[in-house]
């Protein structure tokens, strides 16, 4: 793979970039070869994303100056820089000799005209093709990214495919002009680790075929070792380390990488433990890692004690489509018949991807969404047979976290308002002076200072503002508290610092917690019992060690190879994953088949294929 | 990053240029009968039509009946802000109260209150204030209402699709999740989230307000003519705007300062409110 002796391709050589009079980028080297794949990774802030717009030149859009630098690259006219050259030339090389593939594909297409004018619109402007031809060649396009039935998603719009279905047009659209250099941008962090497994797959090979070099922008250290040859580290603007994948994973020379590297959650890094523990995180103290905080067994769940939440047979759905007459033709049947129980001091995790219904599972249970069907009991008592004032009462028990920690908090309110409002909502403390001791306590309990009270969100780091929220679920002294997907917006080393912080709460309060999750390393870390959902069900149900290290169903299983492994020699063939995950939208009528499960082993229930 | 202190907010050029015209007219108006006692009845027929800087008695000149046109501007200035405030007060508290009760329950609520809203847009203002003013009778309170009448939908309609939005942001969900009630998220998360685009279309309508009143006074709708207001003068000018444009031009400069200064005080407060500190367009 490695093409050290050839010419490189694309050659960034002190390159610095200044919005304003901020430097964001500074100093930054590294060169390219056709055929390899570097990666460029870093967390939120490192300056990654600038880069790959700066190669594009455009950065120059959102204001951004050149003080220094050259990025040479290899164009078929002859070697230019990049940063010499006027918007006019660099519009012929953007899209056909270098490309890019964006986050989200949800937006990166235009929802008004068919896949197949966005895909032939790109050949027919820098190939000059006519119409006709430029739609052979699309179709063509899109069965190279495999995208089944090709020549009719020609006619399709892009709201009738799914993510990853977009993504691979996005992929098709990056490939028409066939270009030397392809730079992706987080091109499989908005999509289900399935699905990101594919489109990963998809890449690799064409590349092989194609002879592409690709700049592969991650946050993501185990797709950095699926997908790189060689790796640059940025760390506030700086190439802190650079090399080849095997080297900075094996031997990291940087105290950044060490720490970044530590804090990746490994999937199989605790088999064998019965547990959850709670591990000493590495953190960089004046330029040096160190480790801090304790190492714990984290044996908080009560099996002795009454389930403090029970579900049974829950059934959430939704009509959406009506017929002329206002009849309900189509549903989404979110969760079918799921049950299980919390109790005391437990982490019950729930685990699925996008539409397998585990969000709208922990909605009803804090009631924000209404049951068709079932029933959920805390503490003894059914939902159904509460008074009002009694389900207002459990809103004061049963706290909910969000995974967007910059929507959930109101702009326009200070920090201390927001965790004060549990505590004012449900009268739990009268005067002002004590409310306000509570939250500068809650605040220096999770890792802020009273000062921060005063202040509003748009202040804070995402890591902060995660904080903030879980002070606020704290402020009302919950016995269970439900994270939805807390941890996905967060970057690796601050999910590492929630994680041990979720950890310490639970061992000092005797917490229980429903952890909503796609990430099955983050799961496998943190909690005593797994149910794994798929389309609403439950397809399989245990303690974690039972699920991780023998898992039953075969949807288990597919889910766990799926996950990228941060180590560039467990590098899999992932041929065996194929397919979308089916929509859970169903005809009325058509009711989604109801899967018995099994006691395979005491405590662990799987569904049996019909 | 944003920390302002409480006085650089309020040296702010948009703060004191607007403060500065609301307030000076203002004053104007409010003492105009200390400053002139009587004087904007008084009719001189001897000085009709003095062009304007020509005499000290006389510094904005004399219309028609010799009447002084600067006495006639601060006192008509009481007609048209009275009308202007107060009727953009009456909107703004019906549409926004209208728009949050139907944006937040949805359902019947917002099928009626937006059904009745597009009603009454399909009806031309002229149509309505005809129909109005025949049952009710004309008069400086009827017309408010009339004005609040025709205006609420606006704040409505701009209050509803704010609120659509927001009700499914997540910080309102964890409010909801918190147990607050109804009336609290209404008052206290999506009123100040949404207020922004309200106070613009405020300073814009009080400007709108004073010019519809004129026309209605015009035609005869609206207040009694003999009492002075600027979009009375305005009307009563424009005969004579080929000869005399002082008699129109003063009392058009004073609504034109008055929406200016408004509007910049609405830009001010709206930014004030924002605790991100962005200046938005």
């Amino acid at each position: 793979m490695m093409q050290t002796a050839s010419k490189p391709l694309l050659k960034v050589e002190g390159l610095s970039v200044e919005f304003g009079a901020s430097r964001v980028i500074d100093d930054l080297s590294f060169s390219v070869s056709s055929g390899q794949t570097v990666a460029i990774v870093g967390e939120s802030g490192s300056g990654k994303s600038v880069t790959s717009l700066s190669v594009m030149r455009l950065a120059d859009m959102l204001g951004a100056n050149f003080p220094a630098g050259r990025i040479l690259f290899g164009t078929s006219k002859g070697e230019a820089d990049l940063l010499r050259l006027d918007q006019k030339t660099m519009r012929g090389i953007r899209g056909k000799e270098i490309s890019m593939i964006f986050q989200e594909p949800m937006t990166s297409l235009n929802p008004v005209f068919t896949i197949g004018d966005q895909v032939a619109e790109i050949l027919k402007l820098h190939e000059g093709k006519s119409n006709t031809a430029a739609l052979a060649e699309a179709k063509r396009l899109l069965d190279m990214v495999r995208l089944p039935d090709a020549a009719e998603l020609l006619t399709r719009y892009p709201h009738q495919l799914s993510g990853g279905m977009r993504q691979r047009v996005m992929i098709a659209m990056a490939l028409a002009c066939k270009p030397k250099l392809l730079i992706a941008d987080e091109p499989t962090t908005a999509l289900d680790v399935t699905i990101q497994a594919q489109i990963l797959n998809i890449l690799r090979d064409l590349q092989k075929d194609l002879g592409t070099a690709i700049i592969f922008i991650t946050h993501d250290m185990g797709v950095v070792a699926e997908m790189a040859d060689d790796v640059v580290v940025m760390w506030k603007g700086k190439a802190v380390e650079k090399g080849a994948a095997l080297d900075i994973f094996d031997k990291p020379a940087h105290p950044y990488t060490r720490t970044l590297l530590s804090a990746v959650p490994k999937l199989g890094s605790m088999t064998g433990q019965d547990f959850p523990k709670r591990l000493p995180l590495m953190v960089l103290e004046d330029g040096e890692p160190r480790l801090a905080g304790v190492e714990r067994v984290q044996d908080t769940a009560r099996y002795s004690a009454d389930p403090l939440l029970s579900v049974r047979d829950l059934v959430v759905r939704f009509d959406i489509k009506k017929s002329f007459l206002g009849k309900v033709t189509h549903r989404v049947h979110a969760v079918e018949k799921v049950s299980f129980d919390i109790h005391p001091g437990e982490t019950l995790a729930l685990v699925g991807e996008s539409g397998s219904g585990k969000s709208t599972i922990g909605r009803t249970i804090q009631q924000l969404q209404k049951a068709t069907a079932g029933n959920v009991s805390f503490a003894g008592k059914s939902l159904s047979d509460m008074t009002s004032a009694e389900r207002h009462r459990l809103r004061q028990d049963v706290q909910y976290i969000f995974q967007d920690p910059f929507a959930s908090l109101d702009p326009r309110k200070t920090v201390g308002f927001s965790i004060a409002e549990p505590i004012r909502t449900h009268g739990l403390i009268h005067s002002d002076k004590e409310i306000a001791t509570t939250v500068d306590a809650l605040l220096e309990r999770v890792g802020l200072t009273s000062a921060h009270a005063r202040r509003y969100p748009h202040e804070f780091s995402g890591g902060q503002r995660q904080r903030i929220c879980i002070a606020r679920a704290l402020a009302s002294n919950p016995k269970l508290i439900i994270a939805d997907e807390a941890l996905s917006a967060l970057d690796v080393s601050i999910q590492a610092q929630i994680i041990n912080l979720f950890m310490d709460l639970q061992q000092e309060r005797g917490l229980a917690y429903l952890f909503i999750s796609h990430d099955m390393a983050v799961v496998e870390k943190m909690s005593h019992r797994v149910a794994v959902l798929y389309l609403g069900q439950i397809m399989e149900f245990g303690y974690r060690r039972q699920v991780f290290e023998t898992p039953s169903h075969d949807y288990t299983r597919r889910l766990l190879s799926a996950v990228p492994i941060a180590d560039p020699r467990q590098r899999k063939q992932l041929a065996a994953i194929e397919g979308d995950i089916p929509s859970p939208v169903r005809a009325v009528g058509n009711e989604p088949v109801r899967y018995a499960r099994e006691e395979i082993a005491p405590g662990h229930f799987v569904a049996r294929s019909a | 990053m944003a920390s302002r202190s409480a006085s650089s907010n309020f040296l702010k050029l948009e703060f004191v240029l607007g403060a500065l015209l609301v307030g000076v007219i203002g004053i104007a108006v409010i003492f105009s009968g200390v400053i002139f006692p009587g004087g904007a009845e008084k009719i001189d027929l001897m000085s009709r039509l003095v062009p304007p800087f020509t005499k000290p008695a006389h510094i904005f000149g004399t219309d028609p009946l010799g009447r002084d046109v600067l006495a006639r501007v601060m006192a008509g200035g009481k007609i048209s802000l009275l009308v202007g405030f107060v009727s953009v007060a009456g909107g703004v508290t019906v549409g926004v109260v209208m728009g949050l009760i139907a944006g937040y329950y949805r359902g019947i609520w917002d099928m009626l209150v937006m059904r009745f809203a597009d009603i009454q847009l399909a009806m031309p203002f002229i149509l309505l204030a005809i129909t109005f003013i025949a049952i009710v009778g004309g008069g400086l309170a009827n017309t408010i209402i009339l004005l609040v009448v025709s205006q609420w939908v606006q704040y409505a309609r701009l209050v509803r699709g704010s609120v659509l939005t927001l009700r499914e942001r997540e910080f309102i969900l964890s409010a909801r999740a918190i147990g607050v009630k109804d009336w609290r998220i209404i008052v206290q998360h999506l009123l100040p989230n949404l207020i922004g685009p309200v106070i613009v279309l405020m300073t814009l309508n009080v400007a709108t307000n004073i010019l519809l009143e004129s026309s209605l006074t015009f035609l005869g709708l609206g207040i009694d003519p003999t009492i002075p207001s600027w979009g009375g003068m305005l009307a009563e000018g424009r005969t004579y705007l080929q000869t005399a444009w002082w008699v129109s031009v003063f009392p058009g400069l004073a609504i034109l300062l008055t929406v200016l200064g408004l509007n910049l005080l609405g830009d001010w407060l709206r930014d004030s409110l924002d605790p991100t500190g962005r200046t938005s367009a």
